[in-house]
């Protein structure tokens, strides 16, 4: 039985980790539990974030906001929309996709460098994320950048805090740089393609000065045709001319359909949370970062090979896929089908013992393991926070 | 005379240099080694010209190869190593010490790659930052950090200080845009950090390497993103009687939802200087001038222009003007990018880099003139508005030795007062030389030994750059 730690301050999780590196035992790190993504954590002890809570500061005539980690991100996201705000990385809700209860915090969001399909357009968590205070294995708490959008004094640890899943400090505090909520959005809808010609016509949207927010490939699948999606937000007339331009340009690639504000919002929506790829809920699920170009040859591969279901995203440099739950989970042919064109895939959904087998993090080049090695040494020197998970 | 310490050479180090060059000439070719005082001069110092050290020796390589085996030798004779893009740092980041081998990347300055299928570049770091847009502008793309040294300055340089520039307000600066380098450790070893794919598997290496001040490895390569050049862009001025005043407008306008690409702040000696040197049609009779730039279509951009017009009327606006052409706008900005060499003209100077809340704005500018007036000193501001990254630059006679002095203490307390308004000593130029001995301001003994940490476990002799970023006292163990 593990037990569960809840400090309410920052005092109390550095007495816990000191404690923890003194008598060398293991802690998990907690927000709400939503993402259980990465390594199997061996930990009688778990300390969890959630009654770390409060939003700290929220300027909005200066987009900023400081959350304590285990501030669920609903009440930072209902706060954001009544002053008609946004983080601008649109973070995925995991918890359909991993069939899960928890209360998604900004402490779990951050620490797995959250960021949808917006990512391609307004970046990711880390590109937002401008402050931190985590404290290190060390049971000290520190802190690296602030509240300014612009702060290059001494090492960048904010980024490096960012997907760094919980194994470098456990975040306290973190800020974000804000983006204002859009007038509205639209999407344009081509049906039919094939993944090349929807690569293509994706990458030359994204050529254009349109400001494409999102653009994404949905494959044919139950009799439906293929859907390839693309998204424009910002006023009202800008986004009328530019959907009218795009749709011009794009005529090549077939005529399209136009989605207004409501139908494009759910249709986002339901690609930043991979719905399509939610049943049957035992497959397991690859997210594959790789060159936009390289996304349908590689998706072609683990067709053929394992019978997946794909999702493109980020003009094809996002391949969410299935595979089947047994044996390796496709781990085999999903890093053969990375490692021919460079990239990297993890596995967001396996079963324990799948996660246990498998490296469920691309494999990094030894000089490159070497160094994140020593790194997470001069954080966590005796190895407490969530050993195993990276 | 100078108040910034620059470690006394190691005469070990020093007695040794015949054997030491013997090893560069062994690995590099003859003109990628230079060892002639004469020549070495001109490595003794980068745009902090206060402070200079003619280095042991320069090597330029011209591979990533002869880099590691350069930085091979230099580790194991334990001889310290400074990297050197083009030597703009404002902040005394490529200075060296006497006992130091400056190495240079201006010799591997090819394009390697152009793809705009992906949206990415692929160069060599020595590459200037103007020259990684002007490989992809005929294709409709550009690089967007866009420092004012952009024609001089190298995506090395870029890398290492994590440069910002006027344009970053919307499309953020170095670290937000670059993809992945090739960088080579102090023992030698190579590394491929990221890639043209967007996500980085593992830590976030790249993100440490971006910022770290040419201090845990030489950066050799670079992708970075591209994007598509924007339809049509156009600053307008607009001028106002108080700092409040402006400072309220660019809140109003952040609050109302537009995020222009750029809005630049100066004060009035300021305006005066730049109008004098590139006659933009600054107004001359307000205390402060925003220039703010808009993109897009011309719909758009007349949309926006109007909007802003609109906010902007709450603040008293004077002189607004709406650039007409494209000479109108490029003599709008290249007063505004010229403004540190036009104030050259005039006077010494030293230009600081803090940044503050935006909120903070009229503060600090008060807080700055009661600063500087304390000195006996005369200011000017120069501003990135929109992100809170202010560019005092204080005015003094560099022939003085007392007003020297006077002047880095000035600047010193100006940038103290950022940090207690809530923001930071450097938003973009570093803390190189200048800031080192202000980090315990900005940072506690805590934060620092694990940033020094992170510097020792992946340069265990402290050899790249080892007398900046960090108090020279209190290297951790
Ligand atoms: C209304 C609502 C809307 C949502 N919208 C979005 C959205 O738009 N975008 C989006 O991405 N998500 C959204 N989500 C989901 C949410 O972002 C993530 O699932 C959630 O933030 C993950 O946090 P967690 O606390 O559950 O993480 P956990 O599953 O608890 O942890 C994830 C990882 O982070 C580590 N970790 C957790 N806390 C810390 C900490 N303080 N310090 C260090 N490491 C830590 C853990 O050890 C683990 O490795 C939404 C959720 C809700 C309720
Ligand atoms: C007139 C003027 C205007 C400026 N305007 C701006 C501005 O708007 N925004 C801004 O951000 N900065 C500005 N700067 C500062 C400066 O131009 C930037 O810091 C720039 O990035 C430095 O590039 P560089 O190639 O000259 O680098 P250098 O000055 O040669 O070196 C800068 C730092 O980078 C390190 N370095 C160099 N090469 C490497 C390498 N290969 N690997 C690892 N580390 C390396 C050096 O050791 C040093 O610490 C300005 C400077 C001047 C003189």
């Amino acid at each position: 039985m593990t037990s569960i730690l809840l400090p309410d301050t920052e005092a109390e999780i550095e007495a816990i980790v000191h404690e923890a590196a003194q008598s060398r035992s293991p802690l998990a790190i907690h927000g709400g539990g939503s993402r259980p993504i990465g390594g199997i954590v061996h930990a009688h002890r778990t300390l969890s974030t959630q009654q770390m809570t409060g939003i700290t500061l929220y300027e909005p005539s200066e987009l900023v906001l400081s959350a304590r980690a285990g501030t669920p991100l609903a009440l930072i996201q209902e706060t954001l929309a009544a002053n008609r705000q946004r983080l601008p990385f649109e973070p995925i809700d995991y918890r359909h996709l991993l069939g899960n209860h928890g209360t998604p915090t900004i402490g779990g969001m951050t620490a797995s460098n959250s960021s949808g399909p917006r990512r391609i357009h307004s970046g990711a968590a880390r590109d937002a994320l401008i402050g931190i205070r985590a404290t290190t294995g060390r049971g000290e708490t520190i802190k690296s950048g602030g509240r300014v959008m612009k702060n290059v004094t001494g090492y960048d640890f904010v980024k490096l805090m960012a997907g760094s899943w919980g194994t470098l400090g456990v975040l306290t505090e973190v800020t974000y740089k804000l983006l204002p909520e859009v007038e509205t959005e639209v999407t344009l809808l081509l049906s039919g393609l094939s993944a090349e010609r929807a690569v293509a016509a994706m990458t030359a949207a994204l050529a254009t000065p349109f400001e494409v927010t999102g653009a994404a490939h949905l494959p044919a699948g139950d009799g439906a045709p293929s859907r390839t999606v693309l998204r424009i937000e910002g006023f009202d007339a800008s986004v009328t001319y530019r959907t009218a331009r795009l749709e011009g340009l794009l005529r090549p690639f077939g005529s399209f359909e136009t989605l207004g504000l409501e139908a494009s919002r759910v249709l986002w929506k339901s690609i930043r949370d991979v719905e399509a790829l939610e049943t049957p809920h035992d497959a397991a699920i690859w997210r594959i970062s790789v060159r936009p170009s390289d996304g349908p040859e590689v998706g072609a591969k683990l067709e053929a090979a394992l019978g997946s279901r794909l999702l493109y995203d980020w003009a094809g440099g996002l391949i969410w896929a299935s595979a089947p739950a047994d044996g390796d989970g496709g781990a085999a042919v999903v890093r053969a089908a990375v490692g021919a064109v460079g990239g990297h895939a993890l596995l967001v959904r396996g079963s324990p013992t799948l996660r246990a087998s498998v490296p469920v993090f691309q494999p990094e080049a030894p000089a490159v393991a070497e160094m994140s090695r020593r790194i997470r040494a001069t954080f966590d020197p005796a190895g407490i926070l969530n050993p195993g998970r990276m | 005379m100078s108040a910034i310490e620059i470690p006394k050479p190691d005469p070990g180090i020093l007695a040794r240099r015949d054997a030491i060059l013997a090893g560069l000439a062994a690995l590099v070719p003859p003109t990628s080694l230079i060892t002639e005082e004469d020549e070495r001069r001109a490595f003794d110092t980068d745009a902090l010209t206060a402070y200079r050290r003619i280095p042991l020796a320069v090597v330029l390589p011209e591979t990533t190869e002869q880099v590691s085996k350069v930085l091979t030798f230099l580790n194991q004779q334990g001889v310290k190593v400074v990297a050197r893009g083009a030597g703009t740092s404002l902040a005394g980041g490529a200075i060296p010490s006497e006992d130091a081998v400056v190495l240079g990347v201006s010799k591997m300055n090819r394009i390697l790659d152009v793809d705009t299928d992906n949206r990415t570049i692929r160069v060599e770091a020595g590459v200037t930052n103007l020259g990684v847009t002007g490989a992809v502008s005929h294709l409709g793309f550009f690089y967007a950090p866009d420092p004012s040294s952009q024609l001089a300055c190298t995506i090395a340089g870029n890398i290492a200080m994590n440069s910002g520039g006027a344009h970053c307000l919307k499309y953020g600066v170095t670290t937000n845009n670059v993809l992945g380098v090739k960088i080579v450790m102090i023992d030698g070893t190579v590394l491929e950090i990221g890639g043209a794919h967007l996500d980085a598997p593992g830590y976030d290496l790249l993100g440490l390497i971006v910022g770290s001040e040419g201090q845990l490895g030489i950066v050799t390569e670079a992708t970075l993103r591209i994007l598509p050049l924007a339809e049509g862009a156009r600053p307008m001025l607009m001028g106002f009687q108080s700092a409040e005043d402006a400072g309220a407008c660019v809140a109003a306008i952040i609050a109302s939802g537009i995020i222009p690409v750029a809005i630049e702040y100066m004060d009035r000696p300021a305006i005066k200087v730049c109008e004098a040197f590139a006659h933009a049609g600054y107004p001359l009779d307000v205390e402060a001038l925003l220039i703010i730039e808009v993109e897009g279509s011309e719909a758009e951009i007349e949309d926006l222009i109007g909007r802003i017009t609109k906010i902007a009327a709450d603040f008293n606006p004077s002189g607004l003007r709406i650039s007409q052409s494209e000479a109108e706008s490029a003599a709008i900005w290249k007063g505004r990018k010229s403004a540190f060499g036009a104030m050259g003209r005039l006077a010494d100077y030293i230009c600081m880099d803090g940044t503050i809340p935006t909120g903070q704005l009229s503060a600090v500018l008060t807080g700055i003139a009661r600063i500087c007036d304390g000195y006996g000193l005369r200011v000017s501001n120069i501003f990135h508005a929109g992100d809170g990254n202010l560019h005092p630059l204080v005015l003094f006679n560099a022939n003085d030795p007392d007003e020297q002095d006077k002047a880095e203490r000035c600047g010193e307390d100006i940038l103290k007062l950022c940090v207690d308004l809530g923001g930071c000593l450097t938003g973009e130029h570093g803390v190189g030389i200048e800031k080192r001995d202000l980090m315990t301001y900005q940072f506690n003994t805590i934060d620092l030994d694990q940033q020094m940490r992170v510097k020792s476990a992946l340069d265990p002799q402290w050899l790249l750059n080892p007398h900046k970023v960090f108090p020279l006292q209190g290297r951790p163990v």
